[in-house]
């Protein structure tokens, strides 16, 4: 939920990394966390279980910077992937103003990419959001891997509304900071309409 | 699309600072927040410098979003006040309106029985300045609704913030 506070001038905006479990969205978080300089950044924190998957979310408080005097804040969280965790991933969904899709490139994982799609779109559409809609960014990680579909494969099978869209080895930080400029330039081109 | 929108005029900014402020005084509290359900501060009183306001905002509404849904999994409604209890510090946590929640850290120079009466005190009034909060979100006393100083961001205002 955007949150435009006078008082303080400043704007805070949502973004939910979702997609399939072990796809990277944790990854992302960290190599954005790793690179943004201390004082333009809170604390991560990571709701994890003891293997290092997400148990509830990820939470990353970030300063873009500021626009016509307001400090533009952006708070980035992740989804646990897992798929018997959705009753915590519908709760993280809550007053999301962006998502990004983070899909593994895997052969193997192509299936659970698209019902973790699929998911999303349901889980949106119980909080009253319409995915076709709302801002919207595209990541195919883990492309290093020698298992990686072909980009056009999984574009054919992933893109639906010609939303940016970006190959990534979060792992590395490829791509990582493309998708969430692509995300939150949408957000605040929404906010210029409204 | 819901009203995804929450929108802080000074005033009222004012008006609820000085209710938490009055809260804490009465309560005996080390600090007291008041955050949207969606994890964003929105107003605070009290040693606030002594906490990582920012994490606070976002663990306490992933709380009471699990609560809910614990809630309803056993057909109640909501589970309208949550009590964590430190060996130090104890935390009260209480939903005001239906969009804010209210967060008091207390120690022994307090106790739950007294943060209850007086969140259920403030509670009322903040309610109030919400209402009001969100009838002028959408118009103001002239009935228009207020020029947004985003109508005007250009596409230059938004690529200087990815500049460096
Ligand atoms: N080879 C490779 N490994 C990656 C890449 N990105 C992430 N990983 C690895 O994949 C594993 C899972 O990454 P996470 O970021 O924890 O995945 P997640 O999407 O948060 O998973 P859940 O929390 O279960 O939903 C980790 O071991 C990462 O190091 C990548 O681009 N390439
Ligand atoms: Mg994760």
């Amino acid at each position: 939920m955007t949150f435009i506070n006078y008082a303080s001038r400043e704007i805070n905006c949502k973004i939910v990394y979702y997609g399939p479990g072990l796809g990277g969205k944790t990854t992302n978080l960290q190599y954005i966390y790793s690179k943004t300089a201390p004082e333009t950044k809170g604390k991560m924190i990571s709701l994890a279980t003891e293997t290092d998957r997400t148990l509830f979310f990820d939470f990353l408080p970030l300063d873009l910077g500021s626009i016509r005097g307001f400090t533009t804040r952006f708070h980035l969280y992740t989804v646990p992937g897992q798929v018997f965790y959705d009753a915590s991933r519908k709760l993280i969904l809550k007053g999301v103003d962006g998502v990004v899709f983070v899909a593994d490139s895997q052969d193997e994982r192509m299936d659970a990419n698209i019902e973790s799609i699929r998911n999303l779109d349901e889980n949106l559409r119980e909080h009253g959001f319409d995915l076709r809609a709302i801002p919207y960014a595209l990541q195919f990680n883990k492309r290093d891997l020698p298992s990686a579909l072909p980009v056009d494969v999984m574009y054919r099978a992933l893109n639906f509304k010609r939303e940016p869209t970006f190959e990534a080895v979060a792992s590395e930080g490829v791509g990582v900071f493309d998708t969430l400029k692509a995300v939150a330039k949408q957000i605040l081109v929404e906010l210029r309409k409204q | 699309m819901p009203a995804n929108e929450l929108v802080l005029y000074q005033e009222e900014f004012q008006r609820l600072e000085r209710s938490l402020r009055q809260l804490r005084q009465d309560a005996s509290a080390r600090a007291v927040f008041l955050f949207d359900k969606s994890g964003q501060q929105i107003a605070a009183a009290g040693e606030i410098d002594q906490f990582d306001a920012t994490s606070l905002a976002s663990l306490t509404a992933g709380n009471v979003a699990a609560t809910d849904g614990l809630a309803k999994l056993i057909g109640e409604r909501e589970f309208s006040t949550l009590h964590h209890e430190g060996q130090r510090d104890h935390m009260h946590i209480s939903i005001v309106g239906k969009r804010a929640i209210l967060l008091v850290i207390f120690d022994e120079r307090s106790s739950l029985g007294l943060v209850r009466l007086r969140v259920k005190r403030s509670s009322v009034e903040m309610e109030k300045i919400f209402e009001e909060m969100l009838v002028k979100g959408t118009r103001t006393t002239d009935g228009q609704a207020p020029a947004s100083p985003f109508a005007e961001i250009t596409d230059e205002d938004i690529d200087a913030l990815f500049s460096e």
